[in-house]
C-alpha cells in the first residue's frame, strides 16, 4: 500500500480494508458463537487458552510452594500447642520507646483488631528481650499461656513503621515493614467497630514461608469466632504485599453480600523471619529479605 | 620556658580557648584542662599526665633531660587496670614531683577510670540501630504495593470467600437476616399496623382542628397555680385522677415525620390529651 502515491486513493484503499477487516471479525465472533452455544466445551477450552498474563500467572516455581499431601508433614510446629489446646490468643501490645501521637493513634485502632489484645505503654527502661522474659516468666508461673504473642509497633519519622510479631514461648519471630496505614475515620463509609471476635481470611499464603506466617497470623485471633457479629478481618497476600482489611458484611438472600469496612486498613511486608525469640544480634534468621531476591519481578516467597 | 609562657600568656597560643569567665587549654597533654602556667604542657619542662587511649590507661611523663628529643619527650608508662594500684604507681613514678602535678593526675585517673566504666556499661546497654533507606528501593517497593493491590481485587475477594463460606455452611444458623423475606414481612405488618394507627389519629385530628400547625403555650392560665407542685404531681402521676383534672397541661405538639410509601407527612398529636392513643412504636 505504500507504493501508491496518491494519497486519497491510498486512503480510500486503507479504509476499504480495514471496513472489511472488521466485519470478517464480527461475523466470525458471530459464527463462534452459534458454534459454542452448541459445544459449550469449546467456549471453555478458548478461555482457557486466552487466559490473561500477569505476574501471578507468569510467577517463577518455587519448590517451596505447599501442595496438597505436604500440609499433614508441616503439622507440627511452634502454633501447635495454640491450634491443639484451642488456647485463646492473648497479646500483648507495645511501641518503641518514646512514641510521638500519631502512633498511639494508630496502636488505639491496631489493639482493637485483636480480641483479648492487652496495650502497654513502653518505658524506655525495658528492652525488648526483657519484656519478653517477663511475659515468658507469666505465662509459666501461673496460667499456661497467658501471653502467647507480643506486637511491637515500631516508629519513624513520628510514623508507625514496622510491626515485629513475637510468638511466644520459643518463637518465631516476624519483622514486618508498615506502609499504606488508613485509619478507620479516614475511610469512606466506614462502619462503627463492635466488639466480636471476628472471622479470619486468609488468602494466598502459598509457600512454606507463606505458611509459617499465615499459621503466625492465624493464632492472634481466637478459634472460635462469633459469627453473629458479621465482622471478618482479612489478611491477603499478593505478589508479597499482606493487606489487611477489616470488614462488616451481610447476606442478601444468600446470593448476594454486601460489606462495609471497618479501619483501620494498613500493608504489610516481610522483612525477616527469625526461628527464636527477638534476637538480632546472635538469632538465627529463617529467612531474611535482601534487595538481591528483588531482582526478578515475577519471584514471590510468600 | 618563661618566654614561651609569656608568648602564650600575652600573644598566641593555638591551643587557647578564651571565654569571658576564664581561658581554657585544647592540647591533648594539658592534665586540668586550663590555661594557666601551672598547668601548661608546653611551658612546663616538667611534666606529667595520664591519657586513654583504646580503653587503657597511660601515664605520659616529660622531663628535662629529655627535652631536646621531641621524639622521645614523651615516657609512656602503662597504668594498671586497678584502680588503687594505679594510684600506687603514679605515686611510684612522681616521686620527688611537685604536689601539684601528683595531685591532679590523681584526679584525672579517677575521672578517666570513672568515663571507663560508663563506657563500658553503655556498651551492654541495647541501642535502637539506625538503618539507612534506599529512597529508590523505597518508591520501588510503593509502586509495586499499589500495583499488587489493584491486583488483589481486595473487595471482590472478600466477597467471593465469604458467599463461599455461606455455601459451605460455615455459618450455620448463626447469620439471623440471612433470609431477608421473614425481616421484609416482619417490616410490612408493623408499617401497616402503624398506617392503621395513623388513619385513627389523622380523622380525630380534621375534627379537632383544622390548623396542620399551631403554637400553644406550655402552661394554660387555669394551671398556673399547679406550677408550683409540679415536683408532686409528677410523683402522683400514677394516678388517674390526676391526668384528668389536668387536660391542658403540656399541650406541646410535637412533630413527626413519617415515612410512608415514600412520602414524608409531617403529623401533629397531643401530648397527653389523649394517652391512650400515643403512637408509642415510632
Amino acid at each position: 500500500m505504500r507504493d501508491i502515491k496518491n494519497k486519497i486513493k491510498r486512503s480510500q484503499i486503507y479504509q476499504k480494508l480495514k471496513k472489511e477487516k472488521t466485519t470478517n471479525e464480527i461475523k466470525e465472533r458471530k459464527a463462534r458463537r452459534k458454534q459454542e452455544e452448541l459445544q459449550p466445551e469449546l467456549k471453555e477450552q478458548r478461555l482457557k487458552q486466552n487466559q490473561q498474563k500477569t505476574l501471578e500467572t507468569l510467577r517463577e516455581v518455587d519448590e517451596t510452594i505447599v501442595q496438597g499431601d505436604e500440609e499433614v508433614e508441616e503439622a507440627e510446629d511452634e502454633f501447635d500447642g495454640y491450634f491443639k489446646n484451642g488456647v485463646e490468643p492473648k497479646i500483648l501490645i507495645t511501641t518503641s520507646r518514646r512514641c510521638p501521637g500519631p502512633v498511639y493513634e494508630f496502636v488505639d485502632e491496631f489493639v482493637s483488631i485483636f480480641p483479648n489484645a492487652e496495650f502497654v505503654k513502653r518505658s524506655s527502661q525495658f528492652e525488648i528481650k526483657k519484656i519478653i522474659e517477663i511475659a515468658n516468666s507469666r505465662n509459666y508461673t501461673g496460667n499456661l499461656n497467658l501471653i502467647p504473642d507480643l506486637i511491637i509497633v515500631n516508629h519513624d519519622k513520628k510514623m508507625p513503621n514496622a510491626v515485629t510479631i513475637v510468638h511466644l514461648p520459643e518463637g518465631p519471630t516476624a519483622h514486618f515493614k508498615l506502609s499504606s496505614i488508613k485509619l478507620n475515620n479516614n475511610i469512606r463509609g466506614h462502619g462503627k467497630l463492635q466488639d466480636y471476635k471476628p472471622e479470619l481470611i486468609l488468602n494466598n499464603f502459598t509457600t512454606r514461608l507463606g505458611h509459617t506466617i499465615g499459621k503466625m497470623f492465624s493464632s492472634l485471633f481466637p478459634q472460635q469466632p462469633d459469627f453473629k457479629g458479621r465482622q471478618a478481618v482479612t489478611i491477603h497476600n499478593q505478589r508479597d504485599f499482606i493487606f489487611f482489611r477489616r470488614h462488616r458484611y451481610v447476606f442478601r438472600n444468600g446470593e448476594k453480600v454486601d460489606i462495609q469496612e471497618i479501619g483501620p486498613r494498613f500493608t504489610l511486608k516481610l522483612r525477616w523471619l527469625q526461628n527464636g525469640l527477638f534476637d538480632t544480634k546472635y538469632g538465627v534468621f529463617e529467612w531474611v529479605h535482601k534487595p538481591e531476591l528483588d531482582t526478578s519481578r515475577r519471584k514471590f516467597h510468600l | 620556658m618563661q618566654l614561651i609562657w609569656k608568648t602564650i600568656a600575652f600573644n598566641f597560643c593555638a591551643f587557647k580557648v578564651k571565654t569571658e569567665t576564664q581561658n581554657f587549654c585544647r592540647n591533648e597533654y594539658n592534665v586540668t584542662g586550663l590555661c594557666s602556667r601551672m598547668s601548661c604542657p608546653l611551658a612546663n619542662s616538667r611534666y606529667a599526665t595520664v591519657k586513654e587511649i583504646e580503653g587503657q590507661l597511660y601515664l605520659f611523663v616529660k622531663t628535662i633531660e629529655r627535652a631536646h628529643t621531641p621524639k622521645r619527650m614523651w615516657e609512656k608508662i602503662k597504668l594498671s587496670k586497678n584502680y588503687t594500684q594505679a594510684l600506687k604507681q603514679i605515686d611510684d613514678e612522681l616521686i620527688y614531683w611537685p604536689e601539684f602535678m601528683i595531685h591532679k593526675n590523681k584526679q584525672r585517673l579517677t575521672k578517666l577510670t570513672q568515663m571507663l566504666i560508663r563506657t563500658r556499661r553503655l556498651e551492654l546497654k541495647t541501642k535502637p540501630k539506625l538503618i539507612g533507606i534506599n529512597k529508590k528501593v523505597e518508591r520501588r517497593e510503593a509502586k509495586r504495593e499499589m500495583k499488587a493491590e489493584k491486583a488483589a481485587k481486595l473487595e471482590l475477594t472478600i466477597e467471593k470467600e465469604l458467599l463461599e463460606r455461606l455455601r459451605k455452611g460455615v455459618y450455620g444458623d448463626g447469620i439471623v437476616n440471612e433470609s431477608t423475606q421473614a425481616f421484609e414481612k416482619a417490616l410490612d405488618e408493623i408499617e401497616e399496623m402503624h398506617e392503621q394507627d395513623y388513619d385513627e389519629e389523622y380523622e380525630e385530628e380534621e375534627d379537632f382542628d383544622s390548623l396542620e400547625r399551631e403554637f400553644v403555650s406550655d402552661v394554660s392560665d387555669e394551671d398556673v397555680s399547679d406550677i408550683e407542685d409540679q415536683g408532686e404531681d409528677f410523683s402522683e402521676s400514677d394516678d388517674d385522677d390526676d391526668e384528668e383534672e389536668q387536660p391542658a397541661k403540656k399541650k406541646a405538639k410535637r412533630k413527626l415525620s413519617l415515612i410512608l410509601g415514600g412520602k414524608y407527612i409531617n403529623v401533629e398529636y397531643e401530648h397527653e390529651q389523649e394517652p391512650q392513643q400515643q403512637i408509642h412504636n415510632w
